[in-house]
């Protein structure tokens, strides 16, 4: 009875993993529930803000705000958004690819590329293979708030307003369903301003204190600070979802790989039963 | 009770804090205490840490404390875009250096360029262990 004996302690130390994948799948799933009602939290206020620059921009059409200017582009700023923490599929190396990809273009036209990166996994890659990285922020958990990007976020406006970078890209993974998650490029600055068919009639604001560029100034932070909140919240939802389908595809492969490890058992169960009653049978036919 | 009502919506970058009809508002602004009624002129401001108190239609009143942020009026719609905390330029300047720091500690050997190569060589890498593992589980099947 050894084999058999071997293979059920087998089979009892897949059936723990199986459990730990289990828990796993349904913590991710409740999880990304929440991220997805936080997601759909932050869009209001992303929307109305994007309503007052657009009044502001249009009121004050002489004054150009450099986050609104489009500029010769020799340095690229890219924000790319990773996961914490790994067992959550191709999300991340799908990502890391898209962004080289592009990486890869810009550099053949002599585009520098000045990179942040938020995330440990984006930090284990670029530390491996170079960059340029100029900014930097982990272990955020499943609930960051706008204010852990402030840092990040600063040091990429200030290089753009340095002339450093002539424009900035958010990169981090689309929420499309839950099977599927795609990486997404996006640019943040310079904002491509949005035409209101609205505004007919010329009408400004009251101005307290009296400058609107201070105004703008503070309202564009706050934005691009929103939207870069918004690209992190999206890729821990993605991460979540991605996590939930790699932890089902391996509690069922547990429970694949325990049929198989059952079906051998009671074969050698059976084999041995067999050859013990030949051995019964054959001894009594000796005597 | 006034006929004339205006529309007030409180928003934060991480959740919507109030959105309702209100007769009116007092906000704490950059320059001095504010109070809109409906019909307000066109208004953008900055906010000082204080709190919004809006006046309901039914007399009640609503206090929601802000950590700054924009305010901006239009006739029949007051919108505060408010802050999750509160910012000065000297913390938002110590959160950039410590990003900086952190990521100049991690390229401590300093590459500044990408080598794409490596690069990817290990990405194929990593998608040809996913494909290979989701031949193996067809083949079981």
């Amino acid at each position: 009875m050894a084999v058999a004996k071997e293979i059920r302690t087998k089979i009892r130390s897949i059936k723990n993993t199986q459990k730990i994948t289990r828990a796993m799948e349904m913590v991710a799933a409740s999880k990304m529930r929440k991220v997805q009602d936080r997601m759909r939290r932050a869009q209001p206020y992303a929307k109305k803000m994007l309503q007052v620059i657009g009044h502001l921009a249009h009121g004050h059409p002489e004054y150009r705000h450099p986050f609104l200017d489009q500029r010769e582009i020799k340095s690229i700023g890219v924000i790319i958004v990773t996961t914490d923490r790994g067992l959550c599929g191709g999300l991340n190396t799908n990502l890391l690819r898209a962004t080289l990809r592009r990486m890869k273009e810009w550099s053949d036209q002599n585009i520098t590329v000045q990179l942040c990166l938020i995330g440990k996994k984006g930090e284990a890659f670029f530390k491996r293979i170079g960059g340029s990285v100029v900014a930097q922020v982990d272990h955020l958990g499943d609930a960051p708030a706008v204010t852990d990007f402030v840092g990040v976020v600063k040091v990429m406006l200030d290089q753009y307003l340095e002339g450093k970078v002539d424009a900035l890209y958010l990169c981090s993974n689309e929420f499309i369903n839950t099977m599927r998650q795609e990486p997404h490029l996006q640019q943040i600055l310079p904002l491509v301003p949005s035409e209101n068919p609205k505004l007919k009639h010329y009408w400004d604001y009251i101005y307290e204190p009296d400058n609107a560029k201070e105004l703008l100034d503070k309202l564009l932070t706050r934005y691009i600070e929103s939207q870069v909140y918004r690209g992190v919240i999206e890729n821990i939802a993605c991460e979540q979802a991605a996590r939930m389908i790699a932890m089902k595809n391996a509690t069922d492969n547990a429970a694949e790989l325990i049929n198989e490890l059952e079906l051998a058992y009671h074969k050698a169960r059976q084999a041995a039963i067999t050859r013990e009653l030949t051995e019964i049978v054959a001894g009594a036919a000796v005597v | 009770m006034a006929e004339v009502t205006l529309r007030i919506e409180i928003v934060s970058a991480e959740r919507e804090i109030f959105s309702g009809q209100a007769e009116m508002v007092f906000v704490t602004g950059i320059l001095g205490d504010l109070g809109i009624a409906p019909g307000h002129a066109p208004l953008i401001t900055a906010l000082k840490p204080g709190n919004v108190r809006v006046q309901l239609p039914d007399q009640k009143e609503e206090i929601f404390y802000v950590s700054g942020g924009m305010l901006e009026v239009q006739p029949y719609i007051v919108t505060v875009l408010a802050d999750t905390a509160e910012r000065a330029a000297d913390i938002d300047e110590a959160a950039a250096i410590e990003a900086k720091e952190r990521a100049e500690k991690m390229l401590a050997e300093k590459v500044s360029t990408v080598d794409f190569a490596k690069a990817s060589v290990e990405l194929a890498e990593a998608v040809a262990q996913i494909q290979a593992a989701q031949k193996l589980k067809k083949r079981l099947k």
